[in-house]
């Protein structure tokens, strides 16, 4: 009796399939295009909270612990400031510049105040998430790249002046260099009709060269903190530290899985180079730091995984996990020994080591990507017959090493040119060193009239 | 009256404490302060920059006590905080002149 009653009602289910079968799939594909955008757009608005958690409180918290306890505000400040002032920027004409079409070094301004920038997506950059979820999320980018900067000129530099140069350099360095990597048309992105292929995943080239070598000159144009390197500088709190360290570890997750711009098994793969090079940079920051001194620090510890991370980031997309851990166990003992070493024998005061760190990691990374690159990993790019393109050296394409490195000195002559450019102009427009009694006294009580520790009623 | 000063290790405080207290004594004023006598520094390195740190932290108590009690507190103190190694500290005894306790102007040894 049941078996009958089963098989007829079958036999209907199948004849109303027969009669509606294009309606119900087309219905079937846009149930799961929505079910995918809807699991995109969460990762996505996900990452992008990430990245901006790594300049604020991550970057505020690791840089403002590495100062002197009377710059701890003037130090977080400028992180928060660049959460506050790039978004704007952004808003208004920088995403239009990166990303809209232009010329190969440029994007135009057709994205004007977010001019035609919604919930559609655009199918060039990210064809799953509203067009609007891609825009904030490159946003978190451009306000974590000048805070970087801030760590070479930390705790000597006047707020106006650096919020006018961060507001300079974007237009100058951040936003051409990000076009022509990541733009429509870029002269350096392979996927979207570049015309010198430079794989940056998560924005080594864009964010970690650029900031890192503009820090550089900046230090050096600043010039030091007065009484470096005689008068003790402790950090004044490696608890600080240490928070913002490990968030910036958290926060990383969304700025190179995130980059994947889908909740892909691409972004997984992303993710798990990622923590592996953050873990080998710091193995390798501890035992660099036992072997010439003695003791392993905690201050090493997390400078190393930082190390590691903005290392891998060019490549996280493009390498095996082990890959992504090689490279954090090669910057993690480069960055030890410029910051360690170099730095100290050449005398230059970058601070907070933007340049040792971010700089060097960068142009490792960016060279280091064009090794290890594989299509096992990453198969965007094909050949004319279809099959995914041989990507870096590992898949036999030993030139890819010459193309990051056109890419690097790209990056770094503007971050270089730029950077001394666009602190000219602030030196234009205002005073950009703190005089020296203000410096003696601290940037909290002389730029911002506040102080960071009251412990007294 | 004698004012007691005493310089001793930060984690003699408690021990310090509990033996003042068997004996009768618990006014006291305490603070965190930094020096050294013999001790020699430590060495702290922060991204290859070298510091000696000569001052170590140390805590220190002052106490006003009546004449009869100064040699029993003392030996309770030293007592209390010695562990046998450099840096346990010192201790000082002055003569104190007056005493006033300002809730009721009670005077010299009332006023302790």
């Amino acid at each position: 009796m049941s078996l009958l009653r089963l098989g007829t009602f079958l036999l209907f289910a199948c004849s109303a399939f027969a009669q509606s079968a294009p309606n119900d799939i087309s219905a079937l594909k846009e149930a799961v295009a929505a079910a995918q955008s809807a699991g995109d757009n969460a990762w996505m608005l996900m990452s992008a909270a990430l990245v901006l958690l790594m300049t604020g409180p991550g970057l505020a918290l690791f840089y403002g612990g590495l100062v002197r306890h009377k710059n701890v505000l003037g130090t977080m400040m400028q992180s928060f400031a660049m959460m506050a002032i790039v978004t704007l920027i952004w808003g208004v004409c920088g995403y239009s510049l990166v990303f809209a079409e232009g010329s190969p070094f440029l994007g135009d301004l057709r994205y004007l105040f977010l001019n035609g920038v919604g919930a559609a997506p655009n199918a060039d950059y990210a064809p799953t998430i509203p067009h609007l979820t891609f825009m904030v999320y490159q946003m978190m980018f451009a306000i974590i790249t000048p805070a970087l900067i801030a760590g070479a000129f930390a705790e000597r530099v006047r707020f106006g002046a650096m919020v006018t140069f961060s507001t300079l350099w974007l237009f100058i360095v951040y936003f051409p260099v990000a076009h022509m990597v990541w733009g429509k048309g870029g002269y350096l992105n392979p996927f979207l009709g570049g015309v010198v292929p430079v794989f940056d995943f998560a924005g080594g080239t864009v964010v970690h060269i650029t900031s890192g070598f503009s820090a550089l000159v900046a230090a050096v144009m600043l010039g030091k903190r007065r009484g470096y390197p005689h008068e003790p500088m402790k950090p004044h709190s490696l608890v600080l530290s240490f928070i913002g360290a490990c968030m910036l570890w958290f926060g990383w997750f969304g700025f190179n899985a995130g980059s994947a711009l889908a909740a892909s098994s691409l972004a997984t793969s992303a993710f798990v180079a990622t923590h592996f090079a953050a873990a080998a940079g710091a193995v390798a920051w501890m035992i660099a730091e036992r072997l010439h001194n003695g003791k392993a620090s905690a201050l090493g510890a997390i400078s190393g995984a930082v190390a590691g991370l903005a290392t891998v980031t060019q490549g996280a997309g493009f390498v095996t996990p082990f890959s992504g851990a090689l490279i954090g166990l090669i910057a993690g003992f480069v960055c030890f020994a410029m910051v360690i070493i170099v730095k100290i024998k050449l005398g230059y005061d970058d601070s907070l080591d933007a340049f040792g760190v971010h700089g060097v990691g960068g142009l490792m990374g960016c060279l280091l990507t064009g090794v290890f690159a594989t299509n096992q990993i990453n198969s965007a790019l094909k050949l004319p017959n279809g099959s995914p393109a041989p990507l870096g050296w590992v898949d036999g394409n030993a030139a890819q090493v010459l193309n990051q490195g056109i890419g690097a000195v790209i990056g770094i002559a503007f971050g270089v040119i730029g950077t001394i450019i666009a602190l000219k102009l602030t030196g234009l427009l205002t005073t950009v060193r703190m005089e020296q009694t203000d410096e003696a006294s601290g940037m909290d009580i002389t730029l911002h009239g506040e102080e960071g520790y009251l412990f007294e009623d | 009256m004698f004012k007691i000063d005493a310089i001793i290790q930060p984690g003699k405080l408690e021990p310090v404490r509990r033996a003042l207290a068997v004996i009768g004594v618990d006014g006291m004023t305490v603070s965190e302060v930094r020096g050294h006598g013999r001790q020699k520094g430590h060495k702290e390195v922060y991204r290859g920059r070298e510091y000696t740190v000569d001052l170590r932290p140390k805590i220190r108590i002052e106490m006003v006590v009546p004449d009869n009690r100064k040699d029993e507190v003392v030996q309770a103190l030293a007592d209390a905080a010695r562990s046998g190694e450099i840096g346990d500290g010192k201790i000082f005894v002055e003569p104190v002149l007056q005493a006033v306790r300002i809730r009721n102007d009670d005077r010299d040894d009332l006023a302790l």
